[in-house]
């Protein structure tokens, strides 16, 4: 077996046994900790997509991260107090289910992407970068300035949301639907990165003249991953929000954007579990170093500094080597 | 809204466009020159800004304490120069921000180790408080009139060091072609951390100017920071040129859209209505620019071909 | 005598005060090899650029298959069965050398946005990629890194691509510009059979095999044709000879 796929099952063995140890030893606060590094798996998951695959820098996949949120603080807010999101030209109602939040979620960061991505991908390099993180500061700011829906203060819901036979307030439980997600995502991700259109995109990344000349438009491959990769961070984003029961501009953030990043990076780019391993590891180190200092960003800042100048490639590349060509 | 206020308004607008410049064309130069993005340049301003409140602090003089924040400055950005970027300059984009995204939470958290989360103040000088009366019998701060003189008098300066100077040469040269000036005999790698200091230096005196309207505190770059990215996306990234026009257009179109579009739909909205969309709408004016302006000029419009 | 599959009509082009094209006819006609050649600068990227859809020419209009290409984009060209190969390798060179041609394959069917059927188990799409492989020689190298072969072998590799596609005509802006004299020596022997396929626009600088396969040649001088014609047309054409044949001569 290739090193890259055990270290695969070892991460997703890893991420199954550990809830179950926290669960067994009474350590909810654990079960949490690993829920935050599964849904930022997700969201790393969908910026792979794009970053990894597609070769796409979006500096500003929190505001699909930010648009799952709301989405998810809107329609629960809504349920919750009685009162309808719209009654002209028909009535919609909240909801407090899961299910129909995360179709929202993606069906929103979807379009959303699909608008952002249109007019951004005109350009490329490093306009693209500063695009992205340009639109997604838009959104920052206006969901500051959006006094209906706590403005800077965010929103609170009061319990969490509901699935069809599950106790979501059940840490263990919640996990576990975080865990099947992410699961789902990476298969998907994984046939996606095989199939004509993984392949072609791939193509697109190191080369456009050659994709072109085959009677293909790169353009059009970058906006369809782009869209799906929002999707995906979208739906985390509904998954984030949820968990904490809260949900509040700094999701827009930039830095979020640069933390989605480095999920990817701390990995290993365009490894399909390399976001798993950078969530996690992330969480780690917030772990253990937020218990040595208060001001454990700088050691992120120096482990991330170390990584890109030292370690290209991530856990990943550290593990499992150069990336084999697969056939 | 009468004529007076909105020409107070405007002067705001061109006063922000003007800081907006010193820290765009220091991004806009690197990128141009070294090829380089660098999110950490909002460190730098905070760093300016920093040192120019602790040597307020110390010695009380206003004119020593913008010379702390240009030198600041300058030294921390040779130092990140020498000791990261230069390892940057081949890399590709994506390296490089994270790189310098890393620059940022060392810098920032580094801030708050030393200097802590409560903000520091930094006091306009007695000779700069107080307004002036302007013609038309327009009342004016005295301290934001002087930003905007000092903001021209550092672009007009840094116009003619590109355009006549032997380093501005060198500068172009580098921009067309990066082997051409080491073919001419330029020390390549003193030039790169000549600009980047220089670059280091406006934003560090941007952010000293602008510490002493807002307070100095922990994070104070990063807006500005973004804003200087869609000043140099509209202006087109490389040129001068477009990052000052970029830089008043954004300045003036946020202060403007600010005052003017709630009272805008105040006209038939109910006032509180009216304020809350008009502040979001206002928030957002700048980055509809720019979608505007990439919508029919994909490399800004000053951007080369 | 049949339609010409290609037909390049008036076409000019200028940037600033260089004028890269002007005004420039061509025709390709079924099972020929039409060769394009000129000093460097002469203007033949920007030709083949303009046919190919990479560049809008000024003024005049380009045919292919009987319909005027000349607004439509590079890929919308190749769909038609433009197949073109680069001066400069264009593959995507982290894949192997069997991915590659399973994308040309991919490009041929055109049912690109499938996103959950592997692309490298498709049959089909592994049969024609292998043909073509096989076709130029490459097949023992299908596992192959593209970025790890020789600068030859990149060159097969371009030609097997454009051979996937099936193209209605071959583009070839100097396939063998880098290979030894027994690789072009085989590649020359490989385009020779090619015509019968479909015709061929040859640009390249290698005199000797112009004059042993092209059945006709243009001569590109400062972005003019000062003449078409068979081989032997063109090597007793005094102009042709003053401007261009003299000085490889010399």
């Amino acid at each position: 077996m290739r090193r890259e796929t055990i270290l695969n099952f070892s991460l997703l063995g890893l991420l199954f046994l550990f809830p179950l140890w926290a669960w067994v030893a009474d350590e909810p606060f654990l079960i949490t900790l690993a829920t935050r590094a599964v849904i930022f798996a997700i969201a790393g998951v969908g910026l792979n997509l794009a970053l990894g695959f597609g070769g796409l820098v979006s500096f500003g996949h929190a505001l699909f991260f930010g648009l799952g949120g709301y989405a998810m603080g809107i329609l629960a807010h809504h349920a919750q107090t009685y009162v309808p999101m719209f009654t002209w030209p028909f009535v919609i109602e909240g909801t407090t289910s899961m299910p129909i939040i995360w179709l929202t979620a993606i069906a929103v960061s979807a379009l959303v992407a699909l608008g952002v991505g249109a007019l951004s991908l005109r350009t490329s390099g490093v306009y693209f970068i500063m695009i992205t993180l340009a639109f997604a500061q838009m959104f920052y700011y206006f969901a500051i300035s959006w006094s209906a829906y706590g403005g800077e203060d965010g929103l609170s819901i009061y319990v969490r949301n509901e699935f069809p036979g599950l106790n979501t307030m059940d840490p263990i439980q919640f996990y576990a639907i975080c865990y099947v997600i992410l699961l789902v995502m990476l298969f998907f991700v994984f046939r996606l990165s095989r199939s004509s259109f993984g392949l072609m995109l791939g193509a697109a990344r190191q080369n456009e003249d050659r994709v072109q000349a085959l009677g293909q438009v790169p353009y059009r491959m970058y906006l369809t991953a782009f869209v799906i990769s929002g999707a995906i961070t979208g739906l985390a984003g509904a998954l984030f929000a949820d968990l904490n029961r809260f949900v509040s501009p700094v999701m827009f953030d930039w830095h979020t954007s640069g933390e989605i990043m480095i999920f990817v990076i701390l990995g290993g780019v365009g490894r399909v579990l390399g976001p798993v391993a950078g969530a996690a590891l992330f969480i780690l180190l917030e772990h253990s170093l937020g218990g040595v200092s208060d001001y454990w960003h700088i050691y992120l800042g120096a482990i991330l500094l170390g990584v890109v100048l030292f370690a290209r490639g991530g856990l990943f590349g550290l593990i499992a080597g150069r990336e084999v060509a697969h056939d | 809204m009468s004529s007076i206020l909105l020409i107070e308004q405007a002067l705001n607008g061109l006063q922000f466009g003007v800081m907006l410049f010193l820290m765009a064309a220091g991004l806009t130069l690197i990128f141009g020159v070294m090829g380089l993005i660098n999110l950490a340049h909002g460190s730098l301003f905070m760093i300016g800004a920093f040192a120019a409140a602790t040597v307020a602090a110390a010695t009380g003089s206003f004119l020593l304490a913008l010379a702390a924040s240009l030198a600041a400055a300058a030294v921390a950005g040779v130092i990140v120069e020498v000791v990261v970027i230069r390892r940057l300059y081949d890399r590709d984009h994506l390296d490089q921000v994270l790189a310098t995204f890393a620059l940022i939470l060392i810098f920032s958290e580094g801030t708050r180790w030393v200097f802590g989360s409560f903000p520091l103040f930094l006091d306009r000088p007695d000779w700069l408080s107080g307004s002036v009366m302007l013609p038309f019998g327009i009342r004016y701060s005295l301290y934001r009139l002087a930003i905007i003189l000092v903001g021209l008098a550092v672009a007009a300066a840094l116009f003619l060091m590109i355009s006549r100077t032997r380093i501005g040469i060198q500068i172009r040269a580098g921009e067309n072609d990066r082997e051409m000036i080491g073919a001419l005999g330029v020390n390549i790698s003193l030039l790169y951390t000549l600009v980047f200091a220089l670059g280091a230096a406006l934003a560090g005196f941007a952010g000293a100017l602008i510490g002493a309207i807002q307070s100095v505190q922990v994070g104070m770059g990063e807006p500005v920071l973004i804003l200087a990215f869609v000043v140099i996306v509209i202006g087109g990234i490389g040129s001068i040129k477009g990052a000052f026009i970029g830089s008043i257009l954004v300045g003036m179109t946020d202060t403007l859209g600010r005052s003017l579009l709630p009272a805008l739909f105040g006209l038939f909205m109910d006032p509180a209505a009216a304020t809350s969309v008009g502040a979001s709408l206002a928030s957002m004016s700048i980055y509809i620019l720019m979608a505007g302006v990439l919508l029919f000029r994909p490399k800004g419009l000053f951007g080369g071909t | 005598m049949t339609d010409p599959v290609l037909e390049v009509r008036g076409v000019s082009k200028s940037f600033g005060a260089l004028i890269a094209s002007n005004d420039i006819n061509l025709d390709l006609y079924p099972g020929e090899i039409h060769a394009l050649i000129g000093p460097n600068g002469a203007g033949k990227s920007t030709l083949i650029k303009q046919i190919s859809g990479g560049l809008r020419p000024d003024s005049g209009r380009v045919h292919f298959a009987g319909r005027d290409v000349t607004d439509l984009s590079t890929a919308a060209r190749a769909r038609l069965g433009m197949g073109r190969t680069f001066q400069i390798s264009s593959l995507a060179m982290d894949y192997t050398v069997l991915q590659n041609a399973v994308l040309g394959a991919l490009g041929h069917r055109g049912d690109v946005f499938r996103f959950f059927r592997p692309a490298m188990t498709d049959p089909e799409l592994l049969d024609r990629a292998r043909d073509s492989l096989e076709t130029v020689g490459l097949e023992e190298f299908h596992a192959v890194r593209t970025s790890e072969l020789s600068h030859g072998q990149r060159r097969q590799l371009e030609v097997a691509v454009a051979l996937t596609l099936s193209p209605k005509v071959f583009l070839m802006d100097e396939p063998m510009a880098g290979l030894g004299g027994e690789g072009s020596h085989r590649l020359m022997g490989f385009l020779d059979g090619l015509r019968s396929q479909a015709p061929i626009l040859l640009v390249e600088h290698d005199m000797d095999a112009v004059f042993a396969l092209a059945d006709r040649i243009s001569v590109l001088v400062y972005g003019e044709i000062i003449a078409t014609g068979t081989v032997g047309e063109i090597r007793e054409n005094p102009e042709v000879r003053s401007a261009y044949l003299g000085e490889e001569d010399a």
